[in-house]
C-alpha cells in the first residue's frame, strides 16, 4: 500500500511538470488558450481533493492497523457525526461552485469569436469530412482543399462543418477544443492562430477501418502569405467536377488535393435535404455480409424532384457570393 | 435463404485459426471429460436446471470470470498492437473488432454478472430469506444472459465480430457503413442478455421489498442489500431504454428503416442519446453494488459498524437519480449549445458530491477500528487512492469546456478505466475473497492472494496511468497505430508492460482458484472473519434452505450483536420446520438455448429460420404456463441431520484470522 501511495504521489507532480510539453498545455490561440486556462484551474482544486484524501487515507489506515500489540483492542461502536457529515459535503458543493463558474463561463465564450478579435472580420471555411478525409471550403476565396487547411493569423477562423459519411470530430487541440461533425447539419467552431506555424488535426470519433490516419495540417500564415497562397491557387489548382468529387468521398486515403472551386457549388452536406453519398458496397469487408437496401435520396438515383428540390434549399442559405455560378446538376 | 457458405467461418487470420482450433478441442475436451467422469445426470440436475440462488450465483461468476479472460485477451492484444508505433502485428480491421468486444465483453459480460453473482450469492442470505422472489425467473435471467454471452461471443470465429465500437454509434454501426453482419451480433446478443438484466432487476426489486425476514426495517439492512435494490431500480429504469434502442438498431440493420441512418431522415443524434441514457445509469448500475462490497469489506475487517449509515442511504440515492440526468457529458462535442452543456457539467460534478461523502465515511469507518489487512481488504483499500484519481479526473472531464480537450482521447480511457477498475474489479475481487468461504466452505490463500493483488494493481497503475499524458498530449483513443514522430512510444510502451503484470496478476487469481481448490483447509469457521451480517450467521458451503430457522434482526449489523449477546445462535429440535423449497426447472435453459438459436438465425439474416426458432420461444413460455408444480418439502429428520452436521463441528474449526 505504502509503495502504491510513494508511487502515485510521485507521479501526480510529474503532471504538473511534464504539462509543459504536452499539446494540451500549449495553447497556440486564445480559443485553446482559455481551455487551457479553466483546465489548469481545476487541476488546483483536484490536486487539493487528492492531497487532502491520499493524506486522510495514509493517516487512517496507518494509525489504525491491527498490530500485534493492540490485538485486545476492541472499536467503539461509532455510527457518525452530523458535524462531519455536514463538512464533507459542504466543502465539496464549495469545490463544484468554483469549478461550474469558470466552465460556465467559457462555455458561452467558446460559442463566439474570443475576446479582442470580435472587431476582425472572421473568415468562413467549410468542413466537410468524409471517409477518411478532410474537406475545407472557402467559399468566399472559390477554392477548395483536401487534407490541409490554410488559415490567415490572428483572425478568427469560423469552421462550418458537416460530414459525408458518419459522425466525425473536428480537433486541432494546440488551437482550440473539438466539435462532431453530423451528416445533414451543421456544426460551428471558431478557431484563431496567434502565430504563423504549423499544427496538426485529427479526426477523433472513430469511424471505421481509416480512422487513425485521418489527420490533416492546419497552417497558420500571415495575411499577405494567405491571400499570396490564394491567388496562387486560383492560378493554378485544377477545378473539381461532381464526378471526381463522388469519386473523392469513396473510403479511401487521399494526399493533399487543392481545387480553384469549391464542391458547395452542387452539394451542401449540411443541407437537411441534400443527397446522400453513402454506398456500403464500398464497406465490405471480411466476414459474412448482410443485405443492404436502396435509399431514395441516394445521390446514385436519378430522381430529379429530389435534386431539384436540393437545388432550392441550398440557394437560400447561401449568402456567399458562390450563389452566382449554382446550379441544379 | 441463399446461404453463403464460404463466408461463414472467419479464414485468413492466424490468431483466428488457432482460436477455433483452441475453442473445438476445448468443446471435445469438456464433452469427452464430462462423459469419461460420468457427471452429466450430476451438472443436468445440480446445476444447468438448479433454482437455487447460490448455484445460480456460482454459475454467473464462473462466467464472469470466463469473460473476464476473453475481455482481457482482447485488452492484451489492443496493448501489444500500440506497445510500438506502426506496428503491424494487427490491421485496423482487426484492432476496430477488438476494443469493440473489449469493451462490450467488460461491461456487459464480465462486471454485470460477476456482480449479479455476487448479489445471487449474497443477498437472499443477507436479508434472512431462503431464496429469490422469483427462483425460475432467476434462472431463465442467467440463461439468457449466458445465450447472449456465448452468441457474442461466437461472432469472432463465426461471421465477423462487431467492430463499431461498445458504443456502437450511428450511423457507423448501420449498413450504409457496416453491411457485414458483425453488428448484428451487437443488436441481437446484447438484446438477449438484456431482457436477462431486465429480470433480474424486478426479481430482486421484489425480493428485498417483500422477503426480508422479520425486523429488519429498510433502514437496517445490509449496504449491500441498499446497493442492490437501488442498482435493481436504476436496472428497471434504464435497461428499457436500451432495449427500445437494440430494437430500433435491428429494424435499421435487418429490414432498412431510417432511425439512425444518413439516408432517409433518420438521426444519428438519437442513437447516442438512446444509448447513453441507458449507459450512463449503466456504469452507476455496476459501481454503486460495487460500492456495497467496500462498505462490507471496510466494515467487517475495521471491526466497526459503517459510519454514516444514514447519509450512506442518501448518497446512494443521490447518485442514482443524477445518474439519469447526465448522460449529455458523454457528447458535450456534439454541439448542443452552452446552455445544454452548461446544464449536464453542473449535473455531472455534482455526482462527485454524494461520491464524495461516500468516501468519508468509507475512511471514517476505518478510523478508530483495528484494520485486519487481509486480501478482501487490499482490495478495499487500494480502491480508495486509485478511485479518488478516477473521480478527480472524471470531475475535470464534467467541464464541458475543457472536455473539448480531452473528449475521445486516452485521458478519457484511463479516467474511465480508473474508474471501473478500481471501482468494479476490486469490488468483485474483494467481494470474492470475502464471500469465497461462504460459496464453497473453504478460503482462497491469503499469501497467493497478496501476489494477486500487488501485481494486479501496480499493473493496473501502469498501464493507464500513462494514459493520462497521452491523451494530454494528443493521442485519440482506438486508433490502431500511431506514428514514431508523434512521440508518444514512450508512454505508449510503459503502458504495454504494465499491461502485462495486470494479466500476471489475473493469472496468480486463477493459480489460487486451483491452487485452493485442491490444497486449501476444508475445516474451517462459518464465520471466518468475524463478520457483521447474516449469511455469516449459516453453514459454508450453505445448506440448500439458508436457514433452518429465520432469523430476526432488531439492529443493523444484526449478526454481530447476535454474537456480543449470544442469542439466537443456537438452534433448539423443537424450532425446526418443514421447509418449502421451489423445484428445478428445465424451462430456463431450455430458453436460453432457443433464444440463442433464433438469435443466431437473426443475425444472419436468415428470417424464415428465426421465426421457426421464434416458435420454440412461444412453446416454452406456453409450457411454463401450465407448469404446476409448487415445489417440495425439506422433512424435519433432513433438516436436523443437516443442521447438526455442521452446527456440531462448529467449536472445533480452525479459526483463520480472528
Amino acid at each position: 500500500m505504502k509503495k502504491m501511495l510513494l508511487s502515485l504521489t510521485a507521479i501526480l507532480p510529474m503532471l504538473i511538470l511534464s504539462g509543459c510539453n504536452m499539446v494540451v498545455f500549449e495553447p497556440q490561440g486564445p480559443v485553446a488558450r482559455s481551455i487551457t486556462e479553466l483546465i489548469n484551474w481545476s487541476l488546483i482544486w483536484m490536486l487539493l481533493v487528492v492531497v487532502v484524501v491520499f493524506g486522510l487515507f495514509g493517516y487512517i489506515v496507518w494509525k489504525y492497523r491491527e498490530k500485534p500489540e493492540n490485538k485486545d483492542y476492541e472499536p467503539p461502536e461509532e455510527h457518525g457525526s452530523t458535524l462531519l457529515e455536514i463538512i464533507w459535503t459542504g466543502i465539496p458543493i464549495l469545490i463544484v461552485i468554483a469549478l461550474t463558474i469558470p466552465t460556465v463561463k467559457t462555455l458561452y465564450a467558446l460559442e463566439e469569436a474570443p475576446k479582442g478579435y470580435e472587431e476582425k472580420e472572421p473568415i468562413t471555411i467549410h468542413v466537410t469530412s468524409a471517409d477518411w478525409k478532410w474537406i475545407f471550403s472557402y467559399p468566399e476565396e472559390g477554392i477548395e482543399t483536401v487534407n490541409y487547411v490554410n488559415i490567415p493569423e490572428d483572425r478568427p477562423v469560423l469552421f462550418k462543418m458537416t460530414s459525408a459519411s458518419t459522425m466525425q470530430s473536428f480537433w486541432v487541440p494546440a488551437l482550440g477544443g473539438q466539435k462532431y461533425t453530423m451528416p445533414k447539419m451543421e456544426t460551428e467552431l471558431y478557431l484563431v492562430a496567434d502565430n504563423p506555424g504549423s499544427y496538426e488535426g485529427q479526426n477523433t470519433n472513430f469511424n471505421g477501418r481509416g480512422y487513425a490516419d485521418m489527420k490533416f495540417e492546419v497552417l497558420a500564415q500571415t495575411q499577405e502569405d494567405f491571400d499570396q497562397w490564394v491567388d496562387d491557387v486560383k492560378d493554378t489548382a485544377p477545378k473539381l467536377t461532381e464526378d471526381e468529387y463522388e469519386g473523392l468521398l469513396k473510403p479511401t486515403h487521399l494526399g493533399r488535393l487543392t481545387y480553384s472551386n469549391t464542391h458547395l457549388e452542387w452539394v451542401n452536406h449540411a443541407d437537411p435535404n441534400s443527397k446522400a453519398y453513402t454506398n456500403p458496397e464500398l464497406y465490405r469487408g471480411h466476414g459474412y455480409q448482410g443485405k443492404t437496401f436502396e435509399e431514395d435520396d441516394n445521390y446514385k438515383n436519378e430522381n430529379p424532384n429530389v435534386i431539384e428540390g436540393h437545388g432550392e434549399e441550398e440557394s437560400h442559405d447561401s449568402q456567399e457570393n458562390h450563389g452566382g455560378d449554382h446550379h441544379g446538376h | 435463404m441463399g446461404i453463403k457458405w464460404d463466408e461463414f467461418f472467419i479464414t485468413g487470420d492466424p490468431l483466428i485459426l488457432g482460436s477455433q482450433i483452441a475453442i473445438l478441442l476445448t468443446m471435445i475436451g469438456a464433452v469427452a471429460g464430462i462423459t469419461y467422469l460420468k457427471k452429466w445426470k450430476y451438472l443436468w440436475t445440480e446445476w444447468l436446471t438448479t433454482v437455487d440462488h447460490k448455484k445460480i450465483g456460482i454459475m454467473y461468476i464462473i462466467s464472469a470470470v470466463l469473460m473476464f479472460f476473453r475481455g482481457g485477451m482482447d485488452g492484451l492484444l489492443m496493448k501489444a498492437q500500440t506497445a510500438r508505433p506502426e506496428m503491424e502485428f494487427l490491421n485496423s480491421q482487426h484492432y476496430n473488432e477488438i476494443f469493440t468486444t473489449h469493451g462490450v465483453i467488460m461491461i456487459l459480460f464480465m462486471a454485470m454478472p460477476f456482480l449479479i453473482g455476487l448479489m445471487n450469492v449474497v443477498i437472499p442470505l443477507q436479508i434472512g430469506a431462503r431464496d429469490v422472489a422469483f427462483p425460475q425467473l432467476n434462472a431463465l435471467s442467467f440463461w439468457l444472459f449466458f445465450s447472449g454471452a456465448m452468441l457474442f461471443n461466437i461472432s469472432f470465429v463465426i461471421g465477423g465480430s462487431p467492430d463499431a465500437g461498445w458504443t456502437s454509434y450511428f450511423p457507423l454501426a448501420g449498413k450504409e457503413f457496416s453491411p457485414g453482419i458483425g453488428n448484428n451480433f451487437y443488436a441481437v446478443a446484447l438484446q438477449i442478455a438484456g431482457i436477462g438484466t431486465l429480470m433480474t432487476g424486478i426479481n430482486f426489486i421484489v425480493t428485498i421489498l417483500k422477503m426480508r425476514t422479520k425486523g429488519m426495517t429498510l433502514m437496517k439492512m445490509p449496504m449491500f442489500t441498499w446497493t442492490t435494490f437501488v442498482t435493481s431500480i436504476l436496472i428497471v429504469a434504464a435497461f428499457p431504454i436500451f432495449t427500445v434502442a437494440l430494437a430500433l438498431m435491428t429494424f435499421d440493420r435487418l429490414y432498412g428503416t431510417h432511425f439512425f441512418t444518413v439516408s432517409g431522415g433518420g438521426m444519428d443524434m438519437l442513437w447516442a442519446n438512446l444509448f447513453w441514457l441507458w449507459g450512463h445509469p449503466e456504469v452507476y448500475i455496476v459501481a454503486l453494488p460495487a460500492f456495497g462490497i467496500f462498505s462490507e469489506v471496510i466494515a467487517t475487517f475495521s471491526r466497526k459498524s459503517l459510519f454514516g449509515y444514514k447519509s450512506m442511504v442518501f448518497s446512494i440515492l443521490g447518485i442514482a437519480l443524477l445518474s439519469m440526468v447526465v448522460w449529455v457529458h458523454h457528447f458535450y462535442t456534439m454541439g448542443s449549445g452552452p446552455a445544454v452543456n452548461s446544464f449536464f457539467s453542473i449535473t455531472t460534478m455534482a455526482i462527485a458530491i454524494p461520491t464524495g461523502v461516500k468516501m468519508f465515511n468509507w475512511l471514517f469507518t476505518m478510523r478508530k477500528g483495528r484494520i485486519k489487512i487481509t486480501s478482501a481488504m487490499l482490495w478495499a483499500l487500494a480502491f480508495v487512492p486509485c478511485f479518488v484519481i478516477g473521480g478527480v479526473t472524471g470531475v475535470m472531464l464534467a467541464m464541458g469546456a475543457a472536455d473539448y480537450q480531452y473528449h475521445n482521447t486516452l485521458f478519457l480511457v484511463a479516467h474511465f478505466h480508473y474508474v471501473l477498475i478500481p471501482g468494479v474489479v476490486f469490488a468483485v475481487f474483494a467481494g470474492l475473497y470475502y464471500w469465497w468461504p461462504k460459496m464453497f466452505g473453504f478460503m482462497l490463500n491469503e499469501k497467493i492472494g497478496k501476489w494477486h493483488f500487488w501485481l494486479f494493481v501496480i499493473g493496473f497503475n501502469v498501464t493507464f496511468m500513462p494514459m493520462f499524458f497521452l491523451g494530454l498530449n494528443g493521442a485519440v483513443r482506438r486508433a490502431y497505430t500511431y506514428s514514431a514522430e508523434s512521440g508518444f512510444a514512450p508512454l505508449f510502451m510503459l503502458s504495454a508492460i504494465g499491461s502485462i503484470v495486470l494479466a500476471a496478476g489475473f493469472a496468480v487469481f486463477c493459480y489460487n482458484i486451483y491452487w485452493s481448490i485442491r490444497y486449501a483447509d476444508r475445516n474451517i469457521s462459518s464465520d471466518p472473519w468475524d463478520a457483521r451480517t447474516l449469511e455469516w450467521s449459516t453453514a459454508s458451503p450453505v445448506q440448500f434452505y439458508n436457514f433452518a430457522k429465520l432469523p430476526e434482526v432488531k439492529s443493523l449489523d444484526p449478526f454481530w450483536h447476535m454474537k456480543k449477546k449470544n442469542e439466537g445462535l443456537t438452534l433448539h429440535d423443537s424450532e425446526i420446520e418443514e421447509i418449502h423449497m421451489p423445484s428445478n426447472s428445465w424451462v430456463p435453459i431450455y430458453m436460453g438455448v432457443i433464444f440463442g438459436i433464433a438469435g443466431f438465425f437473426l443475425v444472419f439474416e436468415w428470417h424464415i429460420a428465426a421465426a421457426v426458432a421464434g416458435i420454440g420461444i412461444f412453446a416454452g413460455l406456453i409450457i411454463r404456463s401450465f407448469d404446476y408444480n409448487e415445489g417440495f418439502h425439506v422433512k424435519k429428520d433432513e433438516i436436523h441431520r443437516i443442521e447438526n452436521a455442521w452446527r456440531k463441528t462448529e467449536g472445533e474449526v480452525h479459526d483463520h484470522v480472528s
